[in-house]
């Protein structure tokens, strides 16, 4: 072996071999003098040099340069060696090698006697530039069209992907296996494809289907199901981490559905996968977006979110974008970034800074929370609207001096404006450790937990002189619920105390309470006038909501000094805190809790301020000469004009009742571009609080380029990652839904296609299945989906049967010389049970729901939900992923199934076999009652005799009738436990159905008991829940 | 070894009838630790664990968690230079580059209104506020020099059970079963009880992250059903349940008759399994066939949801194979009027604390049984108190510097390690940080958190990350 070769396989196999090629003996037994060549540098090549060497140079350090290890050295001084001290982990910082297995004691032991020795360094010409890799790694390359394998049998192949894994298995001497039966295709194919058994009537068309296209008609029937979306939109839900609740301690609802039921319709509408790439990571960003390509940006929403009291909200809004990068990364190309968050890994293709620069890109955002109006809402709305307008018509036409009387009413109202002064230095704190960011208005959002009760106190200096009042601006944000102003989730927000206090600077302990007279709103609800925030009493607020339609706007509040505070010419300091006590309440309701949002406070030094009536959209309107405004300008003030003239009360008050039945939408969760620019640092470490060099963003070196024309924006992301030159997402893509086909993918890591993956196992099946997602075999299908599914379930491979030969020579099956018995996914098990009993409700779509969960599964939750409210009627028997998914208490039936928890992205899912398993769909309220409706069902509709039915009811679960064997043993159950259940009638009552009001008349309870008992293992058949 | 044959590994594992009752969480007992740990070799991408690395001095650990953390200066770490200081701000240069979760940085140092005394030959410093505690000082590893990475809850108790701050991560207590499996045919291998509130971690806490999901930790309920859905439905006797499974048994093993799937034997493992739990849960959870002298010793009451009762159930679920029993009392968390409140939960859970040392000893089960005490960090020196008078005379959290215990399993009894400033406030000597505390427990345990690792997403994760230091001071 040369030198050469030695090196660059020490290299890379550093941290496991290490050992296999340097003896750990070798070296105790050189007692005396060490030798650099032989004892040292060894051990700096195959520890440190991946680091720190010709490639990488973390921390400008290379071991392969005498005079760079000098700065690490102190010759003589081993102890004092910075190198020593870090490779024994010393001081408190992580070992070296950062990522590797530690040194052995004999080597430490060596190199500290080379250190006491002198370090003496003998150069290595070789060593010092060692030539790099020059193989890129096969997952970086693009993939081309490979030509098709020949094969020895010619007649097997269905399509180009039988080619492939014939070639294989011949290669390895396999056959593949017979066609599986009609009756195992078509519940192969409905599990596969839209996640429900087939019903007996399908089962029978397709059975007495002898055309010979029946089986592509299936499928292409199954790929036109609205269901296929609620399949395959599941699939992808697992790599966006979707969930219902924002995770943490405090683990609040969030609504993020319309996202869910996007990713449903662009499966079902067959999206092409480069647009539904896009629009995910920059939809809101597209010419004119839509309300669906706004949506889709919820995609980067589903990070957690901490809202724990006393956060850091910067720490979490960073913890959340670290997350996003995470999921891109493993979603879209297949890599794990993450790991470059805290330093460069030798082994990772993907460098530090890279990994800010792809962070840079979701750097910019604000986090709105949208409002989805259905068509019925916006209807509603603009109903109202055109019936205001209606009577706004109506006024103006029957008072035609009106418009002079509204000018009159501009002029005199210009001086409620006042002159306000913002606080400059103002510094703002919150009970229970509530932190505050700061805008660039001077205003603040409170940011982590909205607590029930809340106290906000301000500090400020200023130089003003002769103050006469302060003024609190409560302002709309689209960050808020309802666009605020305040934090309920109406957007509502309640002050029940307001107090100033002030010490002149240089005596700053002498703080006196200012006491205010005459306080003003612009606007007070009935019967909370402001009034009520200056009483003492934090029992009461005033509360500026003025109902639905018109509550979520801008409001203020002045509140004059009974005596100007004079100041001095050292300055002032003020403390001013805002109180919001009133709403209390149990710790569950801080989604309700109607704290301030968004606010500024601001001081005058004019006599006698008074609260600007007129709504900010108004006072910008005025500010416009009449004749420039535009029709909508003028309508807006008047709308609020005519708020203000007695003699239209009978109008206003109509007015003001039709805006009581405007509707609120549901709200999802999006991105949209900051209108500032924010800068991104380099995190030393990963720690946000060491920031380093600022950079812009950009993707990493080892991948395609940036397209030329793409914006360095979101948009110019989605855009790279959906190039055709990506040579990542298809394959990574195809690789996935391989897997969910087969159980493990073409490349068994989905999620990490890096330097240290293994070689697929059909590397060329998997570059012509990621051509020919990419490309389509026509340009209509170029990144379809359904046209993937079609080939993959065409395939002869896929219509093998799973039938095992006990003699094969390929134990784990990844030949495929046979289909692989699987285990259906967690949502499959419940909604077989649901499909099979026909309680099923097939409605897609809509709101989460709460089927019936275990008593005291809720316990392990902290404070927020912990009362789960079962939905009733159809949504409680709806499919599994429509189920309200608790990050911090996931659904148990679904959990225990190996449903992923959401916490971060997942690309591939375990499937366990436990007895908690088990005890759920034996014992757990969903399953019984699926059981009962399942016994109730075979009862009705199966036929005259036991064995028919019996016989239906094994049908509905398993797709195909029951051998004589399991007949007779099913009908044994049956027997001995009517025997049982006869003369306990309590137990029968029980166990026959979770309805007994609603049973025909003619039914046996104790018969009904016993079928409830079949039906219950029938359910609980391996067959049933296995594809 | 490559991932291809870490995957036909595993696949050939699920084929095999012992490998299911160490997937399930349930091994066979018999089965010795050697073996056990050459079967887990198989799972773990380096192949490293032929052999334990170390002779296991501990063959299960019982931790319990103080969530909310418990005040160390209320408890252990004595500090006479805070009544010194008791009013006066903190020193400015303490407070640089630390983040502070409730507190402003004027806050004044606050000193405690407990006494402190030497207990035991050992002489370990120990505040009034515990009365039980000091009869076990000789037999506990005190240690007041532990650091952590968080400073809110839910991260830190993140970190504390799975080497991490974000979520994801598999925890302890799934590390040590999927290093060790378990000696229990009928009872999970990994058991959470939960006393006071819900943790701020939630089931995170005890989630197997990206190991598979039967290493996950199984909660257990005090009242109703022990383990979800463990009971018959109303109406369904044991005996109906009997027919059930057997009728269930005979067409499944009917159908892998046919079929040759052998993966079919393991799911009729795994209700009969859960058959047998369902008779050895509830045996399990019923207190009331322990003695008066035992229940007395807690301060147990059979039927009553509380932390003896469940120190209890720690030691009946260890005497029954149990590998990792996770304990939390989520009550701690004294951002007012702390005195009040150490005083409150001591009185909760002190007594059962030392009883649960005295009677794991008694039963000759406290060499080989490690118990932790702690909670995710500690609190400030510092006084916390709201503005509007809402709440006073608390502390804020604190990562530099708390106390924790150990006992059992080999720690040297009797010590105390580690010491902080004179106010309590930083190190100053012996720092263990999570991380070396994680090395230590597992090195107990025979397992080299190095080596111990699983390869996802291409890296090979260990629960201590790139960190820990195993702590031989610590150790007999």
């Amino acid at each position: 072996m040369n030198r050469l070769c030695k090196f660059t396989l020490t290299l890379l196999f550093a941290c496991s071999f290490m050992p296999l090629f340097h003896p750990a003996g070798a070296i105790s037994s050189q007692a005396n003098k060490v030798d650099f060549e032989r004892d040292i540098q060894p051990i700096l090549q195959a520890n440190c040099v991946g680091c720190h060497g010709s490639k990488k140079q973390e921390s400008d350090l290379r071991f392969d340069n005498k005079q760079s290890v000098m700065r690490v050295i102190q010759p003589g001084k081993s102890e004092q060696s910075r190198l020593v001290q870090r490779i024994l982990g010393l001081n408190g910082e992580p070992r070296m090698p950062m990522g590797g297995s530690p040194l052995k004691a004999e080597e430490i032991e060596v190199i500290k006697r080379w250190i006491d020795q002198g370090a003496a360094w003998q150069e290595n010409p070789e060593t010092r530039n060692p030539k790099p890799e020059t193989h890129p790694h096969w997952a970086f390359v693009a993939p081309i069209r490979p030509a098709l394998p020949e094969t020895k049998n010619k007649s097997w192949a269905r399509n180009p992907i039988d080619n492939f894994i014939l070639a294989k298995l011949e290669k390895e001497n396999l056959k593949p296996s017979p066609e599986a039966d009609k009756t195992t295709l078509i519940r192969r194919l409905s599990l596969d494809l839209i996640g429900l058994p087939p019903t007996l009537k399908e089962i029978d068309n397709f059975l007495s289907d002898t055309s010979p296209n029946a089986y592509e008609k299936l499928v292409d029937r199954l790929l036109s199901s609205p269901h296929y979306g609620e399949r395959w939109g599941r699939w992808w839900l697992d790599a966006a981490r979707y969930a219902d609740t924002n995770g943490y301690e405090k683990d609040r609802d969030r609504s993020i559905w319309p996202y869910r039921d996007w990713v449903i319709k662009s499966f079902n509408e067959d999206k092409p996968f480069d647009q539904f790439t896009i629009e995910q990571i920059g939809g809101d960003l597209l010419p004119n977006a839509t309300i669906d390509q706004k949506i889709a940006t919820g995609f980067l929403r589903n990070s957690m979110l901490n809202e724990e009291a006393a956060v850091e909200p910067e720490q979490f809004r960073v913890e959340g974008l670290i997350d996003r990068v995470d999921a891109v990364g493993k979603a879209f190309l297949g890599l794990t970034v993450n790991c470059a968050q805290c330093h460069t890994h030798k082994f990772d293709p993907i460098k530090h800074d890279e990994y800010y620069k792809f962070y840079a890109f979701l750097n910019q955002d604000e986090e709105p929370e949208m409002e989805v109006p259905t068509a019925a809402e916006t209807k509603k709305r603009n109903d109202i609207l055109t019936r205001i307008a209606k009577l706004e018509d109506d006024l103006l036409s029957k008072n035609p001096d009106l418009p002079p009387q509204m000018a009159a009413w501009e002029i005199s109202t210009k001086q409620a404006v006042g002159e306000w002064m913002m606080l400059d230095d103002a510094v703002l704190n919150g009970t229970n450790g509530m932190k505050f960011e700061a805008l660039p208005d001077h205003s603040f959002i409170p940011r982590g937990d909205n607590a029930p009760t809340t106290f906000y106190y301000l500090t400020a200096k200023t130089k003003l002189k002769n103050i006469t009042g302060i003024r609190l601006e409560l302002m709309t944000d689209h960050s808020l619920p309802r666009n605020g102003p305040g934090r309920s989730m109406e957007g509502a927000a309640w002050l029940s105390e307001f107090n100033i206090e002030a010490a002149s600077l240089g005596q700053p302990e002498k703080f006196e309470s200012l006491k205010i007279e005459n306080a003003t709103a612009d606007f007070s609800a009935p019967n909370r006038s402001i009034n009520l925030a200056l009483d003492g009493n934090p029992k009461t607020s005033w509360s500026p909501d003025a109902g639905a339609g018109i509550r979520n706007q801008d409001r203020r509040a002045v509140f004059p000094l009974q005596t100007p505070l004079a100041g001095s010419d050292n300055g002032t300091i003020l403390k001013i805190s805002l109180s919001q006590k009133e709403f209390g309440g149990g710790a569950a309701e801080r989604f309700e809790a109607p704290n301030i949002g968004r606010f500024r406070i601001s001081l005058t030094t004019k006599p006698n301020p008074k609260a600007d009536p007129l709504p900010t959209n108004v006072r910008q309107i005025l500010s416009i000469p009449t004749a420039q405004r535009s029709a909508e300008q003028q309508q807006a003030v008047f709308r609020f004009y005519r708020t203000t003239v007695a003699e239209f009360a009978d109008v206003n008050k109509t007015i003001a009742n039709l805006y009581k039945d405007w509707p609120y939408p549901a709200t999802t969760l999006t991105v949209a571009q900051r209108s500032v620019a924010r800068e991104t640092n380099i995190f030393k470490r990963g720690d946000w609080k060491r920031p380093g060099e600022a950079i812009t963003p950009g993707t990493p070196a080892f991948l395609h380029p940036f397209p030329k024309n793409a914006p360095r924006n979101r948009l110019g992301l989605g855009q790279w990652l959906a190039a055709k030159e990506n040579p990542l997402t298809a394959r990574v893509i195809v690789n996935r839904i391989w897997q969910s086909y087969f159980g493990q993918g073409l490349v068994v890591s989905p999620e990490d296609f890096g330097t240290r993956c293994d070689l697929p196992s059909h590397p060329e099946l998997l570059d012509w299945l990621a051509v020919e997602f990419r490309d389509g075999n026509k340009q209509s299908n170029a990144w379809s989906i359904k046209h993937i599914h079609k080939l993959i379930v065409m395939s002869a491979t896929y219509r093998q049967s799973s039938q095992q030969n006990p003699q094969s020579e390929d134990p784990t099956n990844s030949l495929l010389a046979r289909m692989p018995r699987l285990r259906v996914e967690a949502e499959a098990i419940r909604d077989i049970a649901l499909s099979a009993s026909g309680l099923l409700s097939f409605k897609i779509g809509g709101p989460s729901v709460f089927p019936p969960i275990p008593d005291g599964a809720m316990a392990v939750s902290f404070r927020s939900r912990t009362v789960w409210e079962t939905s009733k009627g159809e949504d409680r028997y709806r499919r599994g992923l429509y189920t309200f998914w608790k990050r911090n208490v996931p659904y148990p039936s679904l959990s225990v199934f190996d449903a992923p928890n959401a916490d971060v992205s997942c690309t591939r899912r375990i499937r366990s076999n436990s007895p908690l398993q088990a005890l759920t769909t034996l014992n757990d309220a969903a399953f019984l009652e699926a059981a009962q409706a399942l016994a109730l069902r075979m009862w009705k509709e199966g036929g005259a005799d036991d064995a028919a039915k019996l016989q239906y009811g094994f049908r509905l679960c398993t797709s195909r009738f029951p051998d004589k064997i399991e007949e007779e043993r099913l009908l044994q159950l049956l027997k001995k436990e009517k025997v049982r259940f006869t003369g306990n009638t309590a137990a029968a009552v029980y166990v026959s159905s979770s309805d007994i009001n609603n049973l025909p008349a003619n039914i046996d309870l104790h018969q009904l008991a016993s079928w409830t008992l079949v039906a219950r293992v029938l359910l609980n058949l391996d067959e049933t829940i296995t594809k | 070894m490559n991932y291809e044959n870490e995957i036909k590994s595993e696949v050939k594992k699920l084929v095999t009838r012992r490998h299911f009752f160490k997937d399930c969480g349930v091994s066979l007992g018999s089965i010795a630790l050697a073996s056990l740990l050459n079967e887990t070799a198989i799972a773990s991408p380096q192949s490293a664990i032929q052999t334990p690395h170390f002779a296991p001095k501990a063959k299960r650990v019982i931790f319990l968690f103080q969530a909310g953390a418990p005040s160390q200066l209320e408890m252990f770490d004595y500090k006479p230079g805070l009544a010194k200081y008791n009013g006066k701000p903190c020193p400015p240069e303490l407070l640089k580059g630390q983040t502070l979760a409730f507190i402003k940085p004027d806050a004044a140092l606050f000193a405690t209104e407990f006494k402190f005394a030497r207990h035991g030959k050992s002489g370990a410093e120990m505040s009034e506020v515990m009365t039980h505690l000091p009869k076990v000082a000789d037999k506990i590893t005190i240690i007041k020099s532990m650091m952590t990475d968080a400073i809110n809850h839910a991260p830190a108790q993140i970190f504390m059970q799975t080497g991490s701050v974000q979520f994801g991560r598999p925890s302890f207590g799934s590390w040590v079963t999927y290093g060790l499996g378990s000696e229990s045919q009928d009872l999970p291998g990994f058991v959470v009880l939960s006393s006071a509130g819900g943790t701020s971690g939630g089931s995170s806490l005890w989630g197997s992250g990206f190991l598979p999901t039967v290493y996950q930790g199984v909660p257990f309920r005090r009242t109703g059903d022990p383990i979800l859905s463990l009971a018959n439905p109303r109406g369904i006797s044991r005996e109906m349940q009997r027919d059930s499974l057997d009728a269930l048994k005979d067409l499944n093993e009917h159908l892998m008759e046919k079929n040759g799937d052998k993966e079919i034997a393991t799911r009729v493992n795994s209700f009969e399994m859960a058959y047998r739990m369902q008779e050895s849960a509830p045996e399990l959870m019923d207190l009331s066939k322990e003695t008066k002298a035992t229940l007395e010793l807690y301060g147990a009451e059979p039927g009553k949801n509380s932390y003896a009762n469940n120190c209890l159930l720690a030691r009946r679920m260890v005497e029954r194979g149990v590998r990792f029993v996770q304990l939390y009392h989520e009550a701690w968390d004294h951002h007012g009027q702390v005195h009040k409140g150490v005083k409150e939960q001591c009185k909760e859970t002190d007594q059962a604390n030392a009883a649960l040392i005295q009677d794991l000893q008694q039963r000759g089960l406290l060499d080989d049984t490690i118990v932790i005490w702690g909670g995710e960090f500690g609190r400030t020196p510092m006084v916390q108190g709201e503005p509007d008078g809402s709440s006073s005379l608390g502390r804020d959290h604190h990562n530099k510097a708390f106390t924790m215990w150990v006992a059992g399993g080999g720690f040297k009894p009797g010590i105390t390690i580690g010491e902080t400033d004179e106010i309590g406030f930083n190190v100053v000597q012996d720092p263990v940080h999570v991380h070396d505390l994680h090395a230590t427990l597992l090195h107990q345990l025979g397992l080299d958190h190095e080596k111990l690792t699983y390869r996802f997403q291409g890296r090979d994760f260990r629960l201590t990350d790139v960190h820990g230091v195993v702590q031989q001071k610590l150790l007999i």
